[in-house]
């Protein structure tokens, strides 16, 4: 299974170097909205530098629904998917490769968006280490609940506006998680940062489970 | 294609139906309706008869939130049943998936969508509540911003179940939808609880727990027992509304088999 | 010798609709079988479920031994299924496509090249991307894809349609070498003409039925 999740991951990554998607469409999109916030909260500097956590959670997700929808879109060309089907490969590998394709594209957008917002909100990054894990912690999560909802949603005309509405609500936790544990190393939170990070830690291993778990019959079925 | 069926048709091929279904037989006269649910119907009109007495008559005002607490009677138990039809749901949705069992993916079906419209009251009430008490309609507070997401999560559930795809695919897609979501529920709960604790220094509000005895006891007790007996009694009509419209669905398979193959005897 | 292709009153439902209504059809290994039939008869469900990518609705259905009613996943490592679609993603170039399924299929992954070089696919175009391959280039690298897999049993859906007539030379070549080395192959055409010449054996299918023509 392991062997399969690095074929289908390389695959999946290989594809998004030659399109690029990530590169010109999503991080474009995440300094759109990080612009729009500021506009929204009317340039406020004070409230924008106290709201970055939030708002750098709430941007990451509505970045991952585009990511997801992109990687659910891949498998859905030309006949891929029967040749998923009959290529040997495990459900559970496809999955988890899925999970790493996104991981990877996850952390970068994190990263730009960490770029985006120190410069435009004007915040100091301070604990480091406890940012780096939650950002890790947290962008796992939500790339194994986003390629097990991608293929729930896919493969239908109202694709496009189903995504959000199953992805969202779920992820309240990890908007929770993310934006507590970020207001903590940012100086600016009161209790356990490094706690929110174990709750993003059990998000991410209990979607990791199912989604391994029921991806079988998510490919044959659907 | 196939003729349409009168009522007797209809009636005729669901008493012909495989397996022991209790559906089958008592919906032979083409309505939902059966000794069963005319007994849990008349159970839940009364109980409910019984309940507002209880409510607004018998029971007294609380001491600290005064006459407000009488919509708790109400509130408690949509949340108790909508949480009782989840879990419902979610065994369904595994005995659905694992044995492909079209009762069970109907039942889960139903489960979901009265589960949805007990938390759909669940917040309304708890919003009624809200502004008696404190004046505003929505304090943030843990159980209810819980109960709204999981409100937006079946929400969800219920537009995959309507997605137009074939049978098996929509029945793998929501039986899997409807397990992951059960097993979000304490996840969420948990964190959200969580987050609103680290809330509780800054207001005064405190969550809605009133110490109750006595007659609010009971009367709490009683509506537990009202509004799960109203939702077994739903899920019972909308199992049988969902189970007629397959039968309707799968009857004319043998004929379109007899068509299909008179096809090979036409010229092409 | 077992049969590679068992199937008795086989019903296949898409939705609510019986695609296949019962049919009964035997293949020897060694065969070269036709499927004929007008549009919608159900050849391409026919496939599908020698494939196992459909679910059986009732009757029986054995390929290459394997019993599709319990686990219609079982024969899919020993059967290849070209269909109209060509199951290579589009931004990748078709060697990336081959590696890739060769990957997936713990297949060697040096025999890329020498499928490639089988259907004679030009060099430069190996290592474009395969959107911007035309039609029949297209379908020399699915048929490399369906080469690198071996399989015993060969299911090809309409595979001289949109090709000219080096490429559908090809496919029948292909064919013939596949049946010399012990495998099977059943396919739907419309080309009476070219499928007549290649076909052992035709078997017409029409109202979801199979019904069995003289052999050719």
């Amino acid at each position: 299974m392991i062997r399969d999740a690095i074929t289908v991951s390389a695959k999946d990554l290989r594809l998004e170097t030659r399109a690029r998607v990530v590169l010109t469409q999503v991080m474009p999109f995440v300094l759109a909205i990080v612009l729009l916030f500021g506009f929204a909260l009317d340039a406020d500097t004070a409230l924008l530098r106290r709201a970055t956590s939030g708002l750098f959670w709430t941007t990451v997700l509505f970045a991952a629904v585009v990511i997801v929808q992109r990687s659910s879109a891949v498998e859905q060309q030309d006949g891929v998917l029967d040749a998923l089907r009959m290529s040997g490969l495990s459900p559970g590998g496809i999955y988890l490769g899925k999970v790493t394709a996104l991981f990877v594209q996850l952390l970068a957008v994190e990263l730009f968006l960490g770029l985006a917002v120190v410069v435009l909100y004007d915040v100091t990054p301070t604990g480091i280490a406890l940012l780096t894990v939650v950002a890790l912690l947290a962008g796992l999560g939500i790339a194994a609940a986003g390629a097990l909802y991608g293929p729930l949603a896919a493969g239908t005309r109202t694709r496009d506006t189903l995504l959000p509405l199953l992805m969202l609500p779920v992820m309240a936790p990890v908007l929770l998680g993310g934006a507590r544990a970020f207001e903590v190393a940012l100086g600016r939170g009161v209790g356990g940062g490094w706690a929110w990070a174990g709750m993003l830690g059990i998000f991410a291993v209990v979607y990791l489970a199912l989604g391994t778990a029921v991806w079988g019959p998510l490919l044959e079925d659907t | 294609m196939t003729e349409v069926h009168t009522s007797t048709d209809v009636g005729a091929a669901l008493t012909e139906a495989p397996s022991g279904v209790p559906a089958a037989r008592s919906a032979s006269h083409g309505s939902t309706g059966s000794r069963g649910t005319r007994i849990l119907g008349v159970i839940s009109l009364i109980g409910l008869a019984f309940l507002v007495v209880y409510a607004f008559v018998v029971s007294k005002a609380d001491v600290e939130l005064g006459e407000s607490i009488r919509i708790m009677y109400v509130h408690v138990p949509t949340v108790a049943a909508a949480y009782l039809m989840l879990l419902s749901n979610a065994a369904f949705s595994v005995w659905a998936l694992w044995k492909r069992s079209t009762f069970a993916d109907l039942a889960a079906h139903a489960c979901a969508e009265v589960g949805t419209l007990m938390l759909g009251l669940t917040l309304i009430c708890g919003a009624l509540w809200g502004r008696m008490t404190w004046g505003a309609f929505w304090v943030w507070d843990a159980r209810l911003t819980t109960t709204a997401l999981l409100f937006l999560m079946y929400v969800g559930y219920l537009a995959v179940r309507n997605l137009p795809a074939s049978a098996r695919s929509r029945t793998v897609r929501s039986g899997i939808l409807g397990i992951v979501s059960a097993c979000l529920i304490p996840v969420v709960n948990r964190s959200v609880e969580w987050w609103s604790s680290l809330h509780q220094s800054r207001t005064a509000l405190g969550t809605l727990d009133p110490s109750i005895s006595g007659s609010q006891y009971f009367t709490l007790m009683l509506g537990l027992v009202v509004f799960s007996v109203l939702s077994v009694w739903l899920v019972m009509h909308r199992f049988r509304l969902g189970w007629l419209q397959e039968q309707l669905d799968t009857h004319g398979v043998d004929d379109a088999i007899e068509l299909r193959r008179a096809e090979a005897a036409q010229p092409s | 010798m077992d049969p590679v292709v068992d199937l008795r009153a086989a019903v296949v439902l898409l939705g609510r609709f019986p695609a296949l209504a019962g049919v009964d059809l035997v293949v020897d290994a060694g065969e070269i079988l036709w499927l004929a039939g007008p549009n919608g008869a159900g050849k391409s469900t026919l496939l599908r479920l020698c494939a196992g990518l459909v679910p059986l609705q009732s009757g029986s259905a054995f390929v290459l031994g394997h019993d599709l009613g319990a686990d219609r996943r079982a024969a899919r490592r020993s059967v290849g299924l070209l269909g109209h679609a060509t199951g290579l993603y589009d931004e990748l170039t078709p060697t990336e496509n081959l590696v890739f399924w060769a990957r997936a299929l713990r297949a060697d992954v040096t025999a890329v090249v020498s499928a490639l070089d089988r259907v004679a696919l030009i060099e430069r175009v190996r290592h474009l991307p395969v959107s911007q391959l035309s039609e029949g280039q297209r379908r020399r690298a699915s048929l490399a894809a369906m080469l690198i897999r071996r399989p015993k049993l060969w299911l090809l859906d309409e595979p001289h349609a949109g090709l000219d007539a080096g490429a559908r030379d090809l496919v029948d070549a292909l064919c013939r070498e596949a049946v010399a080395v012990g495998a099977t192959v059943v396919f739907a055409s419309h080309e009476s003409d070219r499928a007549r010449l290649l076909a052992t054996r035709t078997v017409t299918v029409s109202g979801g039925m199979a019904g069995v023509m003289s052999p050719s």
